[in-house]
């Protein structure tokens, strides 16, 4: 009882430690836990990274470190949906390398000149291609943006590579670590697909060609696992298949993430993915406002993009705009209150906002047109945690799941609120003070 | 019993659902079967009678459209609209790109058709390469979505060219020359037969055997559908002896052109392209914005046509559209051509062509109510659209579209006030929230 209450002295002045403790508890303090209703006064203990204990009323054991919650929230650790915190820039595409001759080199004749390098001829070529890529073997624990993530409230990322596309398959990640491989939560968690084309150089040239080439990549991926299964069972006397990389990462991909934005694309996107017989999840989403009935009906998750439509810094303030662009600039933050209306499962991701406080503060945009706080909140935690297959571990304060919590002072998505501590795999981190005259304007 | 039988055959009436509409008392250009003054019924989305007298159903909604002109809905045979891209030009041979699956259904220009007069559109993909992507027949529904807009049962196709936009230097691309456009071509069904074997010898041998089907191939699959009959081909070139090749090639291989689009030397071969039984859509009077296109003369259409080729006027583009009728009585100028020979060039000639003359084209009973209301014969240049009916309802009421747009206005305005007003807020919070700068 005397060592737990000399610990219990010491320990809200003290901002770093000699030694890790092994049990960590904050008592009294307003709890979110999103699995059911808000906690007003209750404590969470957290031991070996993972949440030992939470409620009104939770004996403390005598060995754990308690941080006074009162005034504080604990809220789950947030998740960045569809991230690309922790992985390195990706290279520029290597050029296509040059075909080979047709016509070998007779003794005597100078052989033909290699032709210039072209661009793919066809989905053969399998163009921007790197389904097998791995977020998870491809992590960088020292990535100076994971600290300023965990500054603002997250604690887990789903990591994807976005380069090209079919870009690579994504890992659920925590945001604090030595190794990579320690803070790994699950991997893979979907193949990353993009409509990007091959930059006038090659197949495919146009969105058309794109759809076309992801249509076959789907057909191809299919006849690759049965003529494998068929080999496999008997190879004697038959052709063995060619191996193709690219294939095997269509085929280990959980999910595959599909880019939707305008309601015509919506409506596309999910015709075109029943097409490709796998689960999917849509990203983007800034029209889904007006696709609600919609997606609710397929029962499709949707990740929505916190870059909100804003004009250019540079647009020209005389030139009119379209009542389209002007409707969708006005509408775009309300789409995820009228998502939670109509039951469509989505959640937030950054979208290469560079601050992760903006990110948060984008949240709060959507709030004002219509989210209530629950389900933002929701769309940050559980909504991600379920829809990557991962809600048994993440995304609530539950009993036995990992220790990721963000403690604030006030509302989370309110512009004063101060985040306190952020817990990763029950390691504590607390934000440091952001530097002076950040937000400033230039004055001249 | 006696009693029953009116009861019943007005709860049958109702039971049809919408009401019936009946376009009262205008001057009515069939295109197929004359021109008169009269009325139009419609009913389910068809045409159930068209007369000078007809018999107007209970409970009917009338259109009083006296003094004006009826016609069928403008089919315009070749156009870009619609799609959220048109060319996949990257390879010479894309037939495994469609534009079916790129269909902006908010695209503004179909309402812009619309109010042309337009009603069925033949999407195309572009002229790139020598075998393009596959093609959409669509009807201008405005406010539907991707699927609904298109042309329920018409049969696909698929889009080739010929000539200058195919073989452009310097894009490193083959062919770069007239003769490697039938090489690609001969090529590429060559591929195609073999492809066609392969399958036909798995379902008769290999199947049995338990072996793997073929690995499905989306470039050659929509070739074999064109020399099964099963795609129409809708191949854009100018010149004679482009236009001559590849219908030899396509009787080498066993299938017929559907239709040559902008055949604009199309008079030079007219027999030739009656005897391949190609059909032709062309420029009423578009002439040597291409070195290609230099021989072009106005009088083409009505050439092809007085020699047994069925003939159609098209636009590709979506202003050329919305005034597809002026275009048709310039045949009559060049060429000759009476009134209803002018309105077939964009009705029932194109319906042909798309093999959907049994659906849409002229104004007969059972066919699609895709009817035309003009305020002036559709072939004066002072003629506007009125009214636009499509499959019985109305898509295009011009009152309607003038009247809206002091209210769209508005609207437009209060988005930009909030959206300042916004800004504005936005501003005011930075300057509280930034710490006062100290003077050095």
């Amino acid at each position: 009882m005397n060592k737990a209450v000399c610990l219990m002295a010491v320990l809200p002045a003290v901002t770093c430690f000699a030694e890790t403790p092994t049990a960590l508890a904050i008592r009294d303090a307003r709890v979110v836990t999103v699995s059911g209703p808000t906690l007003g006064k209750a404590t969470v203990v957290m031991r070996s990274g993972l949440i030992e204990s939470v409620g009104e009323n939770v004996t403390i054991p005598g060995d754990t470190w308690v941080i006074d919650g009162s005034g504080l929230t604990v809220y789950p650790g947030l998740i960045d949906a569809l991230s690309t915190w922790g992985l390195p820039e990706p290279p520029a595409p290597a050029p296509p390398p040059p075909r080979p001759s047709p016509a070998p080199a007779r003794p005597g004749q100078p052989s033909p000149p290699p032709e210039a390098p072209r661009g793919a001829m066809g989905p053969e070529d399998r163009p921007s291609n790197t389904s097998w890529v791995r977020a998870a073997d491809i992590f960088l624990a020292n990535d100076r943006r994971l600290e300023q993530a965990r500054n603002a409230g997250f604690t887990t990322a789903v990591s994807f590579p976005t380069r090209g596309i079919f870009a690579g398959q994504g890992a659920v990640v925590n945001l604090a670590g030595a190794r990579a491989g320690e803070m790994v939560v699950a991997s893979p968690a979907g193949l990353y697909l993009s409509m990007s084309t091959a930059g006038g150089i090659g197949f495919p040239g146009s969105s058309m060609g794109v759809i076309a080439y992801i249509r076959q990549i789907y057909i191809d991926a299919a006849h690759y696992r049965a003529a494998k299964e068929m080999y496999a069972r008997n190879p004697s006397g038959t052709q063995r298949p060619r191996y193709d990389r690219a294939l095997e990462g269509v085929l280990e991909a959980p999910l595959v993430l599909v880019p939707v934005s305008s309601l015509v694309e919506i409506d596309r996107m999910l015709r075109f993915s029943s097409e490709l017989k796998t689960k999917t999840v849509l990203y983007g989403g800034h029209e889904a406002y007006r696709a609600a009935d919609l997606l609710a009906k397929s029962g499709m998750p949707l990740l929505v993009s916190l870059k909100w439509p804003e004009k250019g810094r540079d647009a020209d303030p005389n030139e009119p705009e379209t009542l389209r662009v002007l409707e969708l600039r006005d509408r775009a933050p309300s789409t995820p209150g009228v998502l939670a209306k109509s039951g469509v499962r989505f959640a937030f991701y950054s979208d290469g906002i560079q601050n992760p406080r903006d990110v948060v503060k984008a949240v709060k945009r959507a709030v004002d047109a219509g989210l209530s706080q629950d389900a933002a909140v929701r769309a940050m935690t559980l909504a991600p945690a379920e829809i990557y297959g991962v809600a048994d571990r993440l995304g609530t304060i539950e009993k036995g799941k990992i220790a990721n919590l963000v403690v604030t002072r006030g509302d989370l998505f309110d512009d004063r609120t101060k985040v306190e501590y952020v817990f990763v795999d029950g390691v504590k981190f607390q934000p440091t003070p952001e530097p002076a005259n950040q937000e400033e304007t230039a004055t001249r | 019993m006696k009693r029953l039988v009116p009861i019943l055959a007005l709860a049958a009436a109702s039971l049809t659902g919408a009401p019936a509409t009946v376009i009262q008392n205008a001057t009515i250009l069939t295109v197929t079967k004359g021109t008169f003054q009269g009325s139009i019924v419609v009913e389910d989305g068809k045409i159930k009678e068209a007369g000078p007298k007809v018999l107007v159903p209970p409970g009917a909604t009338i259109i009083d459209a006296g003094g004006q002109f009826v016609m069928p809905g403008i089919i315009d045979c070749h156009s870009h609209i619609a799609a959220d891209s048109i060319n996949e030009g990257s390879v010479s041979v894309s037939s495994m790109v469609g534009i079916e699956d790129v269909i902006d259904a908010e695209d503004i220009d179909i309402y812009r058709a619309l109010a042309g007069g337009v009603t069925t559109v033949n999407v195309l993909h572009g002229s790139a390469n020598s075998i393009g992507g596959k093609c959409a027949v669509i009807k201008t529904r405005w406010g539907k979505d991707a699927r609904e807009l298109l042309f329920e049962g018409a049969k696909p196709g698929i889009k080739f060219a010929l000539g200058e936009n195919v073989t452009r230097r310097g894009s490193g691309r083959y062919p770069a020359t007239r003769m490697g456009v039938e090489d690609v071509v001969r090529q590429a069904f060559t591929d195609a037969k073999l492809y066609q074997k392969s399958w036909q010898d798995w379902e008769s041998a290999g199947k049995a055997k338990g072996e793997l089907a073929p690995r499905r191939d989306l470039k050659l699959e929509p070739l074999v559908e064109v020399l099964e009959g099963r795609r129409f081909v809708h191949a854009h070139g100018y010149r004679a002896d482009e236009l001559l090749m590849l219908m030899r090639v396509a009787e080498d291989f066993g299938f017929r052109i559907r239709t040559l689009q902008h055949v604009l030397e199309g008079y030079k071969i007219a027999k030739e392209i009656a005897a391949h039984g190609a059909g032709a859509s062309t420029f009423s009077d578009w002439w040597s914005y291409k070195v290609e296109a230099f021989d072009a003369i106005p009088y083409n259409a009505a050439i092809m046509m007085r020699k047994g080729v069925l003939v159609s006027l098209n636009s590709d583009s979506a202003e050329l559209m919305r005034h597809l009728n002026t275009e048709a009585a310039k045949t009559m100028r060049y060429g000759g051509l009476t009134e209803d020979e002018a309105l077939s060039l964009i009705t029932i000639n194109p319906a042909k062509q798309l093999d959907v003359d049994k659906r849409v084209g002229s104004i007969e009973a059972g066919k699609d109510a895709d009817l035309v209301i003009y305020d002036k014969h559709p072939l004066s240049n002072y003629a506007k659209v009125l009214k636009v009916m499509l499959d019985g309802e109305i898509y295009f009421e011009r009152d309607r579209d003038m009247s809206a747009r002091a209210a769209q206005a508005a609207h437009k305005k209060a988005l930009i006030e909030r959206a300042r007003q916004q800004e504005r807020r936005a501003r005011e919070e930075m300057k509280k929230n930034a710490p006062s700068r100290r003077p050095i």
